[in-house]
């Protein structure tokens, strides 16, 4: 007895020292040090599965061998929290995915070395992208890849309705008809998530949105208009939000036909295909609203941390994986939209099914995402799952009030 | 840590055989000290530390210079200023009152029964029943929480058997309607309870209950947990000597007369750890509301514990997650006193002449608490008061 206590307690004493060495060494090598040549790089990425990591980490292996530099890829299972822990402990990855919704706030808070203007192929780029990614008039990170949101169509419910080609709905008139139309016993017409995300459309459709540059637009007569559109399909019960129709996402009510046309991005393939391989459908851009076209795009970029002695290095490996040759790479292997104009047009010959989705990236516009929006946007997202019933312009006024705040201690 | 290496010898020579056994206690003491100090000590400091700063998570929060104190202005923002933040705040401290409110009494309440069951002499499969019983509370939350999901789904199982016997089953998850408000068959505010009251959360939603969604999470729970409380009770009935049940029945009592009034006294320390650990769990709860956000009816089930989570990582404001961590943790505190003074006025009144006399903390600790409050006590009981 005696003796398995001393022996824990000097283990216990062990690891102690072991520890407080450990942390010791650590802090002594990230704060100091200049690594001149960076001989290894670590990219932290928010992997969609198998497909995803193997080709980055291709790409990345053939940067590898013609630069000298390796390149070790994480696959995070939570990025945000990953990311956040390691600038925190000063251990930040070197290169990581920044997503749209959490650029602002990287940005705002000095986390990303703003390197993407001087990159050869900064003026490649989508204008929407670029604008998603430029913070205080800096274009900071250089946009991996993107997504449009389009009219995703089961084409077997379509003909089973009698619908053609020639019925693919152009205007908001149109969407309601064709959604009354497909509306039946076990069917609705259409479903979206119930969140800005899906129906921010509309107001873009509407000519509305959430900001105007500065100001902050959320209770414009035109989102008003586009909500009461929304509001009408709903209690026309030819839209019904994927949790009524016992669905997690849009896709899954999509697929297991409870809905025969959904808003939706391209990822909707790769899940339909995995999930439910006998639903025929086909993507059309999503209807006019009365002041035009409107889409939402997102987008990941590649972020770089401020000040990294490995910065340069980590460039070099972001202008390879950016260049067009690479991106239509990545599209290949797992189905994203390149983010240079050249290559999206070469993708949209390649797979002709998507490029509705590339048609879309002309007019999209990035969600709201500056800092501290997410949480108004949540609680917006809260008020568009009980829309039915709801006073619109009530719901709006509120959504101002609270973005006005948010927008406001942002910049403060 | 150096100074305790160069101390021993000029004492030695002065203080003999006492400083010499006074240094070997430090020694020995030493790896504790060190281990708790890293890794509870150090971490709540800077914790505390954060929440009084503007720290945006970037590098160290000590010793950087774009790190700026700024007093309590991250508690405001949780209590005081009319912003979303403390309507959040407040909305996640509303459901997790309920959420408590209805977890305690009932695990206590199961797990008290299913060890009275489990406990009978005359049970056959005895360990087949504390096995199954105890089942639930080996297996990961998230799994649990996961196959819950499942179930209650809009066309999940349960509304299928309800389906089944012409009942129509609610939106579970996706139902935020508190339920004493689906009770009164009440629908909007009326005027003077919807405007924001304490912590920025109306009176009418202060009112509302646990939402349909937060209650299928509370029954989750109880069925999680039970299991582990069964336990420490059984436990508990198990130190009862048999003589004490055949001196209640020759005094004629009957078998609820025997639980209310011999049984249930005597088991008032494990009741106390029992509700205890309770508290302080689903004070804590986090995996079942990490796992449901998102969903429909999410706003009524968050909780400070995620909330925190949800302000450090998705807004990175560190000092207000550190902020709602400490407010939680003071909330804690404030229900286990609560709850001991409670239950030891009845102690003293009751069962005073078993545990009388010693200090006044002694007598209040259960058995089962006993080796809680051990490890602190024989280990750093000098480094923390």
């Amino acid at each position: 007895m005696r003796h398995s206590t001393l022996g824990s307690v000097a283990l216990a004493g062990t690891l102690a020292l072991a520890l407080a060495s450990c942390s010791g060494g650590g802090s002594t090598g990230s704060s100091g040090e200049p690594e001149a040549p960076a001989e290894a790089l670590t990219m932290l990425i928010g992997s969609s599965g198998e497909a995803e990591t193997a080709a980055v980490q291709a790409a990345a292996d053939a940067w590898s061998a013609d630069s000298g530099t390796t390149v070790e890829v994480i696959a995070a299972s939570d990025l945000n929290q990953e990311l956040a822990q390691g600038f925190a402990g000063d251990s930040a990855p070197d290169v990581f995915y920044m997503g749209w919704d959490q650029f602002q706030t990287y940005a705002g808070d000095d986390y990303l070395e703003p390197y993407a203007g001087d990159l050869a192929n900064a003026g490649d780029f989508y204008p929407a992208l670029v604008d998603t990614f430029t913070f205080d008039g800096e274009f900071v990170c250089a946009p991996k890849d993107f997504s449009t949101l389009g009219l995703v169509i089961n084409t077997q419910l379509w003909e089973a309705a009698g619908l053609t080609d020639a019925d693919v709905p152009t205007t908001w008139e149109e969407l309601q008809t064709v959604a009354q139309t497909l509306t039946t016993g076990d069917t609705v017409g259409l479903s979206m998530g119930a969140e800005y995300a899906r129906v921010g459309v509309f107001m873009e459709q509407a000519g509305g949105g959430l900001m105007d540059g500065d100001t902050v637009t959320a209770s414009s007569p035109e989102n008003v208009e586009a909500l009461e559109y929304v509001q009408g399909l709903l209690e026309a019960g030819s839209l019904k939000w994927p949790a009524d129709l016992g669905a997690g996402w849009g896709g899954e009510a999509f697929g297991n036909g409870a809905a025969a046309m959904v808003i939706e991005g391209p990822w909707i393939r790769g899940a339909l295909e995995a999930d439910f391989p006998d639903v025929e459908f086909l993507v059309a851009e999503l209807p006019e609203g009365p002041a035009g076209p409107g889409t939402f795009s997102f987008s990941n970029c590649w972020g770089i941390p401020q000040g990294q002695e490995t910065a340069a290095t980590a460039q070099e490996l972001v202008a390879f994986l950016t260049s067009d040759e690479q991106q239509l790479e990545f599209a290949d292997a797992f189905g994203v939209i390149p983010s240079t104009q050249a290559a999206a047009a070469t993708y949209a010959e390649t797979y002709p099914e998507n490029a509705a989705f590339v048609a879309g990236a002309e007019y999209a516009v990035g969600p709201v995402s500056f800092s501290g929006a997410a949480d108004v946007v949540t609680e917006f997202n809260n008020t568009i799952t009980t829309l039915q019933g709801a006073d619109p312009q009530a719901a709006l006024d509120e959504l101002q009030t609270q973005l006005e705040a948010a927008y406001e201690s942002s910049q403060g | 840590m150096s100074s305790v290496s160069t101390a021993p010898a000029p004492r030695k020579r002065r203080g003999g055989a006492r400083g010499g056994e006074a240094v070997a206690g430090w020694l020995f003491t030493l790896p504790a000290i060190l281990i708790i100090g890293v890794f509870l000590i150090a971490p709540i400091a800077l914790a505390l530390w954060v929440s009084f700063t503007d720290w945006n998570g970037r590098n160290s929060p000590l010793f950087n210079d774009s790190v700026d104190v700024v007093g309590l202005e991250n508690y405001a923002a949780i209590t005081t200023d009319d912003s979303l933040t403390r309507e959040l705040f407040g909305r996640s401290i509303r459901n997790t009152v309920y959420f408590v409110l209805f977890v305690v009494p009932l695990q206590t309440a199961l797990a008290l029964f299913l060890a009275v069951q489990v406990n009978r002499r005359l049970l056959k499969g005895k360990g087949f029943f504390r096995t199954a019983f105890y089942f639930p509370s080996v297996t990961s939350s998230i799994a649990i929480t996961g196959v819950f999901l499942f179930l209650f789904a809009a066309t999940g199982v349960v509304n299928r058997v309800l389906g089944a016997l012409s009942v129509d089953g609610p939106n579970w998850f996706a139902d935020p309607r508190g339920i004493f408000h689906i009770l009164f068959r009440s629908t909007a505010a009326p005027p003077g309870l919807d405007s924001p009251g304490f912590l920025g959360v109306t009176p009418w939603e202060w009112m509302a209950g646990p939402s349909v969604a937060m209650v299928v999470i509370i029954t989750m729970v109880i069925f999680t947990t039970s299991g582990t409380f069964m336990l420490l009770f059984l436990a508990g009935l198990q130190n009862i000597g048999a003589e004490v049940g055949e001196a209640a029945v020759m005094d004629g009592a009957g078998p609820i007369r025997t639980f209310f009034s011999v049984t249930l006294p005597m088991l008032r320390p494990t009741l106390f750890t029992v509700l205890t650990l309770g508290l302080i769990g689903t004070w804590q709860v986090f995996d079942q509301i990490y796992l449901t956000r998102g969903t429909p009816a999410a706003p009524t089930l968050s909780s400070p514990a995620y909330l925190a989570f949800n302000q450090a990582f998705e807004n990175n404001e560190p000092g207000i997650a550190a902020a709602i961590a400490f407010v939680l943790f003071l909330i804690i505190i404030a229900m286990t006193l609560i709850q001991r003074l409670v239950l030891g006025e009845r102690d003293e009144s009751g069962m005073g002449k078993r545990r009388k006399g010693r200090d006044r903390k002694a007598p209040l600790l259960a058995d089962g608490a006993v080796r809680l409050e051990a490890g602190p006590q024989s280990t750093t009981g000098g480094g923390l008061t």
